[in-house]
């Protein structure tokens, strides 16, 4: 036997251990490397595939990095203008309430430019679920900071380290959204380790539980990584998240009503 | 005999979204156009047709909300006045890269800023050369009596569809605020799920069926070259639409010397003007564009072999004015005739300006 | 026929629902109508008038000038229209709070107490109908029988009761309207 013969006696289905979803597509992301972008885009993937509603489910991507979020994974998407994803999940999911509706957005888009859209849309409780990747920075734009920047983080809009006292203090957003009647589910994550991400795969799966039964809205925070704007390599910055943004942004579930 | 009722401009706006089966609408409180999502609250068509109605938390929301609606198919609108109309003109330019459907309604007031809740139609530019950024055009309706409201509101959703671009109605205080005699429509029921596959199928974003393509309601393209094949696209589609939209109607021009140019309620005012100068001797027509985009630029220069001097009517400092004065290319007289900031001129001062400016009087 | 009427007085007269009984009214024998408020930015209190056109024809402009008739309920109203009034016009008003009596000479002028009338009648709220009364003694341009089709039209179910109240109080205006100068 050639070596390429046994190679596909190998490739069978008893033999299988792991295949990527069909909901993530094949084109190339243009993440940086170590971005925890593309876990948490397989996360989501996956539990679409496992919950079997790609057709049923519309994206909505934010202005920010994920802005191409539609190029990855297989469903139907909208592209949104800065912060204004809710907005339109407000509308696709009163229109077609029987659509799996979620967004997918940043720090810069939702807890700075679009403060107003989700804060009202988890105050109306729509039944949408909410992906806000907190990486406490404007990746996009060449890492300016955010309202998550954690004080005396350089970025290159405070070079120098974050002055809460000119530039205020990095929000909680998840703490701000669970106070809000509307809100069903708020949870924060992280995508560092496989065991992260079997958790994260939990929640979004509960998230989107919760609008199949029309529970209202899910909100889960993925505390996330950003190599290059932190300007530091993918280990450093996993380990720079453990130390740092971990203690202020504590991961764990917020409310599950 | 249809459905007679006397109704205020901004009332029959929304009872029209209803009868012709709106979807959605999503709004912000903003005088003078409030009526529109009161009448609708207190209508309740989510229990009548499944119409959907939210108050949003701004004039930004509301118009994102109508990006979300538009991208799943439906016929979805909002309505607002100038300073609003500013908040959502980032929304709107996404609408118009995005080539969605939508309404959108301007009962315009005076301006700049905060300026008037009174009548005005200084908003022109903004409706018609653009407002947001970026190359693009709205298909722009002047109502010029609460009929019209009614009629065009079905009209913009049928052009807003056949074009896939965002049509405005752009009206003011006058229409908005005036009751009149409206003939109201028939009821036609809101597109199935069915329906909507059928006529936006190729772009709405339903849900991704297995075996066809994503739909992406996007208006991004990093490349460029692909950018400049787009707007070619879109230049091509304001093109047709000039070609095949136009719409406009002449009172009085067969025998004028003279030409009012004036749309919505200036249009109104011109009309009584014209009775005013004929009883004077004044021989004056009018030529009203009926939309602002596409424009009546042919129309206006078929009458310049007949006549001697043309009067732009607005109640602005001078906006529609420019698109005569292009039309015309010097060929006669063009003046401007405007009351503004909250002010609507009156029949005599309009046939006051006409002599001044072409009877030297 | 064309009727170029203004409606002119406080909020709360009943200025502005007189204007749309009148318009419906008009409805009701096949006319065009047009009713066009002006009122300040108060809730409550304020000036109010309204520009009411009746007409066989199409109707050009709902704001005017000029107008056929003016019913003035104010002084501050009286002051602002009794000189937009074409020669020949109609000038109607209620003599309660009025300091300064119309002057013109080119018109024709009607007085009618209507504040007194509906007090008498024990509801201040059929003061608008029968100033109504009182304009259509002097111009008879709607049926009364089209009012009464108009009130059913533009009032809901719920207010129908107040019809025969309404048509009384016209009634009462068409009796108790005089004549200051006919020319």
């Amino acid at each position: 036997m050639t070596a390429t013969t046994e190679l596909k006696n190998i490739i069978s289905e008893e033999n299988k251990v792991y295949g990527k979803t069909s909901v993530l597509l094949d084109n190339e992301m243009h993440y940086c490397p170590g971005c925890t972008h593309g876990v948490i885009h397989k996360a989501i993937a996956e539990v679409i595939e496992d919950m079997d509603i790609q057709e049923e489910t519309i994206g909505v991507s934010p202005v920010g990095c994920s802005v191409l979020a539609y190029n990855y994974l297989d469903i139907d998407w909208q592209q949104a203008a800065h912060g204004r994803a809710p907005a339109l999940a407000t509308a696709t999911t009163r229109l077609m309430p029987e659509k799996y509706v979620f967004t997918y957005q940043g720090d810069g888009d939702l807890a700075s430019i679009g403060c107003a859209e989700i804060m009202h849309a988890c105050n109306r409780g729509e039944n949408i679920v909410v992906f806000f990747v907190n990486n406490g920075i404007y990746g996009m734009t060449g890492g300016q900071m955010a309202p998550t920047t954690l004080e005396g983080q350089v970025t290159a809009t405070s070079p120098y380290g974050r002055d809460c006292q000119t530039t205020g203090f990095p929000m909680k957003i998840s703490e701000m959204v669970s106070l809000l009647p509307g809100t069903r589910y708020v949870t924060r994550e992280s995508a560092e380790t496989a065991g992260a991400v079997r958790k994260l795969k939990k929640a979004v799966k509960k998230a989107f539980a919760n609008t199949r039964e029309n529970k209202g809205l899910s909100f889960i925070e993925i505390v996330g990584t950003c190599s290059s704007g932190w300007k530091q390599t993918p280990v450093q910055s996993n380990e720079w998240m453990k130390e740092h943004m971990f203690p202020y942004y504590p991961l764990g579930t917020l409310k599950d009503e | 005999m249809g459905d007679i009722r006397l109704m205020k401009g901004n009332e029959v706006i929304a009872e029209a979204a209803i009868r012709c089966g709106c979807d959605g609408y999503f709004g912000y409180p903003i005088t003078p156009q409030s009526e529109i999502m009161e009448t609708l609250m207190i209508r309740r068509p989510e229990q009548e047709t499944g119409m959907v109605v939210v108050q949003a938390e701004s004039e930004v929301a509301a118009i994102n909300m109508v990006y979300g609606g538009a991208s799943c198919g439906k016929k979805v609108m909002t309505s607002s006045s100038s300073p609003g109309i500013s908040l959502k003109a980032e929304g709107i330019t996404y609408l118009a890269g995005a080539e969605l459907p939508a309404l959108l309604v301007n009962i315009v007031r005076g301006g700049p800023g905060l300026g008037t809740i009174q009548p005005a139609q200084s908003d022109y530019f903004q409706a018609v050369k653009g407002g947001g950024h970026g190359d693009y055009k709205l298909i722009v309706l002047a109502p010029a009596s609460v009929q019209e409201m009614n009629d065009f509101v079905d009209l913009s959703f049928e052009l807003s569809f056949k074009y896939l671009n965002p049509a405005m109605i752009l009206s003011d205080g006058v229409i908005g605020q005036m009751m009149e005699k409206v003939e109201l429509s028939d009821f036609k029921p809101r597109w199935t799920a069915e329906e909507i596959e059928k006529i936006s199928g190729s772009w709405a974003t339903t849900g991704k069926k297995k075996g066809i393509k994503r739909r992406i309601s996007t208006s991004l393209d990093l490349d460029s070259a692909k950018q400049e094949v787009f707007n070619h696209k879109l230049q091509a589609k304001y093109r047709a639409m000039e070609e095949n939209e136009v719409r406009f109607e002449k009172i009085d021009c067969d025998d004028a010397d003279y030409l009012f140019v004036a749309y919505g309620s200036s249009a109104r005012i011109c009309q009584k003007a014209i009775e005013i100068a004929r009883a004077k001797g004044i021989k004056v027509g009018l030529l009203r564009p009926i939309t602002l985009f596409p424009y009546p630029t042919k129309q206006i220069q078929e009458m310049l072999g007949q006549v001697k001097g043309i009067l732009s009517v607005e109640m602005s400092a001078g906006q529609m004015v420019e698109d005569v004065r292009l039309a015309v290319e010097g060929k006669v007289p063009v003046e401007h005739f405007g009351r503004y900031g909250g002010i609507i001129p009156t029949p005599d001062e309009v046939v006051e300006a006409l002599e001044q400016n072409f009877l030297g009087e | 026929m064309t009727e170029e009427i203004i409606i002119a007085g406080f909020g709360g007269q009943g200025v502005l629902s007189m204007g749309k009984i009148l318009a419906y009214s008009g409805i009701m024998q096949d006319q065009e109508v047009s009713w066009m408020p002006s009122y300040g930015p108060e809730m409550r209190g304020g000036t109010a008038n309204v520009t009411v056109i009746l007409s066989d024809n199409r109707i050009s402009s709902p704001v005017l000038k000029k107008f056929d008739t003016a019913i003035i309920l104010n002084q501050q109203s009286m002051d602002k229209f009794e000189a937009d009034l074409k020669p020949g016009g109609t000038l109607l008003y209620d003599p309660n709070g009025i300091t300064r009596h119309p002057e013109r000479k080119d018109i024709n002028i009607f007085k009618i107490p209507g504040a007194a009338l509906a007090t008498e009648m024990g509801n201040p709220k059929t003061f608008n109908m029968i100033i109504m009364g009182g304009f259509l003694k002097v111009k008879p341009i709607v049926k009364i029988e089209n009012v009464q089709k108009g009130l059913e039209k533009s009032l809901p179910e719920r207010h129908h009761k107040l019809i025969p109240l309404n048509i009384e109080a016209i009634q009462k205006g068409i009796e108790n309207v005089e004549t200051v100068i006919s020319l």
